[in-house]
Formats: C-alpha cells, sequence, structure tokens
C-alpha cells in the first residue's frame, strides 16, 4: 500500500502550513489531515510530511508516538471510542465497552484498540472525553454519542454498514 | 435561594439560537467589540494619557476576573506580567483543551455559542496588542474545531478579523489548532510545545513563563475559553459592574459542571459562591438531589484532581460577620457556598467548576482506582516522580481492585503519592496525580485497608494456609 498525495491534501497542508510563522508547529495539524484522508499515518506519509515542513523525520516520529490520537497502524473502518473515566464509568461505560467487545467477538479486557479480523471496527477505551454530563459517551469516528444506554449501542452498530 | 444567573450561556440553550454569525449580530454580537476599538485615550491627573487597549487591561484587573481553567488566578494580573518592551510579537492562545475529566462547559460554548468566544478573544487580543492568536482545541472534538474555524471565516468576512478590523489600522489573524488526545496539553506550557510541534512535555517555570518565553519564546497570554468569553461581557458592561456579580473576590459567573451520581446531572451558570455545593446537587433547579434510596458518600468538587470531600465533613471557615469582623464558621461540606475561596479553606480547589457526586453505592477504591488509571495514562513521562509514581500507584490500585490487594497497600499508597508533589516535578501535574489519592487515603483509608485485608484473607483459604499468613509467620 503506498502512500499517495491528493492535490487536496496538498492543498489542505499548504493552508495548514500558512497558518504558522514556523514551519514546525504545523506538525500536528499536518498529521491530523494525513490520518483523515488515509486512516492511519505510515512511515511513507511521515517522510512526506518531513519534507514538507523541512524537518527531519524524527521530529514528527516522535510525536505520532506521543499522541494517542494518531495511529502508526491502519484502524478499523469504524473507530469505536468508549469513554472510560469517572463519571462515565458511573454511568456505565465499562459495561457498555463490554457489550461492544462481545457483539464484536473482542476481549472486553484487552489493554489498547482492538479491531477485528474482518478490519470494519476498532474498539477502545479512551480517557475523559468532556461529557460527563450526559454519561456514558462515545464516539463513532468523528461522530459524537450521549447517553449511550445498551439498546442506543445496537443502534449505532447496526448503523455502521 | 440559588438561582442559576445567565451571562456566558444567556442564549446558548434558547430555542433557534444558532452558531452562525447572523444570529449572534441579531443578539447584539460584537457591540462588544465596536466597543472596545472606539475606546478613545484618556488623559490621566500626571499628564500621562491611557491608551484604549490599556483601558480595557485595567477595567479586566478591576473587574476582579478569575481564570476559569483552574488555577483561578487573576486574568488582569496574567496580563499585566506580559513583556511589553522585548520587541517581539506577543501571541494569544485560547486553552480550548477542556480535558480535566468532569468538565463539559467549554464544549457548550464551543458548539452552541462560538462567536462569543470569538469576540472575546479578539477584544482581549486588541487589549494585549496581538497580532495572531491560535486555539488550542483538544484533538476528541473534532465537531467543535469545524464550528469554530467556520466562525473565524464568517467573522473574516465581516472584517471583524484579518487587515484592518473595521476601519481601525487594527490586524489580527486567528486560527484553530487541534491537540491529539494528550491531557498534559492543557497545561499551558505543554499548550505551547504541542504548538510548536513538538512533544507537549511542559516548562520549566522559572525561566520559561509564558508571559515572557512563550510561544517561540515570545509573551504569550494563554487564557482559558470561559475566561475569555467574560472579558467581551467586561467591556460590555464595565468592570465594576463585572465585579458585582459574584462574591468579593470571586466575581463574575461560574459555570458549573455537574456530573455523576445526580438526578440531573449537567451544566449550570451560576453567580459564583452564590450556590452552595449542598444548593448545586440537591435543588431542583439544578442537580436535584441523589437517586431515590441513595445517600451521599463523597463529592469531587472541582475537577478529578481537586480533593475530595467526605459527606458530613465539617470545615472551619473565615467569614466576615455584619460588622465586618473576622469570625470562624463551623460550615458542613454541603453548606461551601460554590466559589474558589471557601473550596481553597476546605483544603480542596473549585478548580475547573466540575463536580463529580459519588453516592453510596460506589466502591470508593475502584472510584480512586478509575481516577489513578486515567493520570498513569496521562503522565508525560519527563519527570521521573510523576512518571513513575503515577504508574505505581495506578498499578498498586488495580491490584486492590482486583482481589490481588495487601493490607499494607494503603500505606504504601500514601507514601507514593506523598513522593511526588511538592517541586519534585516540572509541572502541577504531579500534584493533580497525588492530591486524589492523598485525600482518598485521607478520608476513607479503612475501605483501602479493609479491601486489602479481605484479599489477603481470600487468597491465604485458597493456599489453604492458615487463616492470616502475617500472622503465622510472627
Amino acid at each position: 500500500m503506498s502512500f499517495k498525495v491528493t492535490d487536496s491534501l496538498e492543498a489542505e497542508v499548504n493552508e495548514l502550513i500558512s497558518h504558522y510563522p514556523v514551519k514546525r508547529a504545523a506538525s500536528l495539524m499536518v498529521l491530523h489531515a494525513i490520518q483523515a484522508e488515509h486512516g492511519w499515518i505510515s512511515q511513507e506519509s511521515v517522510e512526506w510530511a518531513a519534507k514538507k515542513l523541512e524537518l527531519p523525520p524524527i521530529n514528527l516520529y516522535e510525536i505520532v508516538t506521543f499522541y494517542p490520537m494518531l495511529r502508526q497502524q491502519p484502524q478499523g473502518k469504524y473507530s469505536i471510542k468508549v469513554c472510560r473515566t469517572l463519571s462515565c464509568a458511573l454511568g456505565g461505560a465499562y459495561e457498555l465497552h463490554k457489550l461492544f467487545c462481545t457483539r464484536l467477538g473482542l476481549d472486553a479486557h484487552a489493554h489498547g484498540p482492538q479491531t477485528t479480523k474482518d478490519g470494519k471496527f476498532t474498539v477502545e477505551f479512551v480517557e475523559c472525553l468532556a461529557s460527563c454530563g450526559t454519561a456514558p459517551v462515545m464516539m463513532v469516528g468523528e461522530k459524537f454519542y450521549e447517553g449511550v444506554t445498551h439498546q442506543k449501542a445496537d443502534e449505532i452498530l447496526s448503523g455502521c454498514k | 435561594m440559588a438561582q442559576e444567573y445567565k451571562l456566558i450561556l444567556k442564549y446558548a440553550d434558547e430555542p433557534g439560537y444558532t452558531p452562525d454569525i447572523e444570529c449572534y449580530l441579531r443578539h447584539g454580537g460584537y457591540e462588544g467589540l465596536k466597543k472596545a476599538l472606539a475606546i478613545q485615550p484618556k488623559d490621566l491627573a500626571d499628564g500621562k494619557k491611557l491608551s484604549g487597549p490599556e483601558q480595557i487591561r485595567e477595567d479586566v484587573k478591576v473587574s476582579g476576573l478569575r481564570g476559569r481553567g483552574g488555577a483561578g488566578f487573576s486574568c488582569g494580573l496574567k496580563w499585566s506580567f506580559v513583556d511589553r518592551r522585548s520587541g517581539k510579537p506577543i501571541y494569544l492562545i485560547c486553552n480550548a483543551d477542556e480535558s480535566e475529566p468532569g468538565t463539559f462547559k467549554d464544549r457548550q460554548i464551543i458548539h452552541k455559542d462560538p462567536h462569543q468566544l470569538i469576540e472575546g478573544m479578539i477584544i482581549s487580543c486588541f487589549a494585549n496588542d496581538v497580532k495572531l492568536a491560535y486555539i488550542y482545541i483538544r484533538g476528541e472534538m473534532p465537531e467543535g474545531a469545524k464550528i469554530l474555524n467556520q466562525a473565524l471565516k464568517e467573522a473574516r468576512a465581516k472584517n471583524f478579523l484579518g487587515k484592518n478590523i473595521l476601519g481601525t489600522g487594527y490586524d489580527l489573524e486567528m486560527h484553530v489548532h487541534r491537540g491529539a488526545g494528550a491531557y498534559i496539553c492543557g497545561e499551558e506550557t505543554g499548550l505551547i510545545e504541542s504548538l510548536e510541534g513538538k512533544r507537549p512535555y511542559p516548562r520549566i517555570k522559572p525561566p520559561y513563563f509564558p508571559a515572557v518565553l512563550g510561544l517561540w519564546m515570545c509573551p504569550t497570554i494563554v487564557n482559558n475559553v470561559e475566561t475569555l468569553c467574560n472579558v467581551k461581557h467586561i467591556v460590555e458592561m464595565g468592570g465594576a459592574a463585572f465585579a458585582k456579580l459574584g462574591t468579593p473576590n470571586n466575581t463574575g459567573t461560574r459555570i458549573v459542571s455537574l456530573s455523576g451520581q445526580v438526578k440531573r446531572p449537567g451544566y449550570y451558570e451560576i453567580e459564583v459562591g452564590k450556590a452552595t455545593l449542598g444548593e448545586l446537587i440537591n435543588d431542583p433547579k439544578f442537580g436535584g438531589g441523589l437517586r431515590d434510596g441513595r445517600k451521599l458518600k463523597a463529592i469531587i468538587p472541582g475537577g478529578s484532581s481537586s480533593k475530595v470531600l467526605k459527606a458530613g465533613e465539617k470545615f472551619k471557615l473565615k467569614k466576615k460577620d455584619a460588622d465586618g469582623k473576622e469570625v470562624i464558621v463551623e460550615t458542613d461540606m454541603l453548606d461551601l457556598p460554590y466559589d474558589f475561596d471557601s473550596l481553597a479553606q476546605a483544603g480542596t480547589m473549585s478548580g475547573s467548576s466540575a463536580i463529580i457526586v459519588m453516592d453510596d453505592s460506589v466502591d470508593i477504591v475502584e472510584a480512586l482506582a478509575n481516577l489513578s488509571e486515567f493520570y498513569a495514562h496521562e503522565s508525560c513521562g519527563q519527570c521521573t516522580p510523576c512518571r513513575e509514581g503515577s504508574l505505581w500507584m495506578n498499578k498498586t490500585l488495580q491490584r486492590l481492585t482486583h482481589g490481588e490487594g495487601r493490607k499494607q497497600d494503603a500505606e504504601y499508597l500514601g507514601k507514593i503519592a506523598d513522593n511526588i508533589p511538592g517541586g519534585r516535578t516540572i509541572c502541577a501535574f504531579g500534584e493533580a496525580c497525588s492530591w486524589p489519592v492523598q485525600s482518598f487515603l485521607a478520608k476513607f483509608k479503612d475501605d483501602f485497608v479493609a479491601k486489602g485485608a479481605a484479599d489477603e484473607e481470600r487468597r491465604a483459604k485458597e493456599a489453604g494456609q492458615p487463616k492470616s499468613l502475617a500472622e503465622a509467620h510472627h
């Protein structure tokens, strides 16, 4: 799988770089843009970004390996993130996470993101999503869901085609 | 009777109120900015002139506004530290990295009333001679980032941003910068490193005070979303009028995030100190009380790092009586006025004004284990006491909640927690991860000891050993 730069990605990255007086500052936003288009951040894409930003690739690797949202492996088509932190835990986050794992044949006790064999779903616990008043909350890709009952969770799953 | 007081959230939840600029303008939007830009220089008695921006800065001091992000530091004072003689550009960053567990107030502003934040930011930038500003929004709020980008585009189109704003000669540009899931980016120097495109390792102070050596080593102001919104209202109503809201030294309003085991979790804007913790939890206008048949066990009063309060705890608060004389009043935790100073007197803090309520169904050891897992995940790893300590505390608490506890674990946890904070780490994360452990242990130690002892006993039985292995060895 090779990394192809579309015109729109190139344009977006150029625009992002123009937002900062120092190119390096665009690193995180450029990586976001790459991940949004490709789903993850490959070695080739880091090297391309490094050239754009006039940086040694290590400067990008050190942030790819730090920030939890940046991924070095392909993710499932649907990335399910269940908030784990206290208010959501009090509101049933662990049961919700277990439900997704059970439905998708994953291990509810495993640490870190897990992807189904067919590559359709990635399920993981994440830390506080800042909507504690409507616990439990979760995201599928960029879409945010709150007050997720088990019935709602099943509806969300069946909506993932 | 405690009431909601909607200043920041005045329109946000009104039916039909939308985040676009036309709606904002129909509701008096950007009038504060126009007012700010039009302030004429003022002649002082000593013959000096006070410019418009200087007058705004003075007014923010008069308002008594304190930072809404967590530390509660005076905004006017923070601005006064900015090095204005360095000849370097001054930057302003809005800290929209809302990620202190329990807190969800900035999300409301960003999603429902983004132009209020942008107007507050433009005024703050104008007041501080800032030409380039950023909104650092947490990565997990992609929709918020889109809304803000759209709002910035609209503001540019109306010339509230860009070159020669409203013909005044003032130029300002503003961009959205997204984080990527790291809590430490909420720490202002970590945020600055992150914005520069690096790992968000907090910088050591001194010398790296953002007001002097911030973004790209230039003077930088970092303010919370709600704080910046307040600046717009201070300019509109005047600092003195703003200072009349709330209580002395605790002025204005605060948006309280209420979560956990109450009937009506949600966000409630109050005049600071004009409602008590008990009212916020039990009043039908606010939390509406606990679930039926449940009793209160504990409250985390100001975001997950604030020290826990135990139901029934009493505090001796210094207050002024009718004659202005200082008196000591014994106060139940539920009667603490929800403000900066009372909670500090009770040994905790109002932090990011996020209250997490726990009833008697909660296993307190599990609650702390949950928080410790958060801190272990979020330590940036730069300083040894925090990197190792947060992991050890989590490891110990995980074994306590998975049947592998030991009777001495409580004591062990306390020792680790006592050895992280107090100047041993570069940033306050060391404190943030220790305070919950220290306070849970101080107030619920028996729960921790009992859990460890029960585990030991069970394991001893399982191993066919005498009832207490430890005793048998003595």
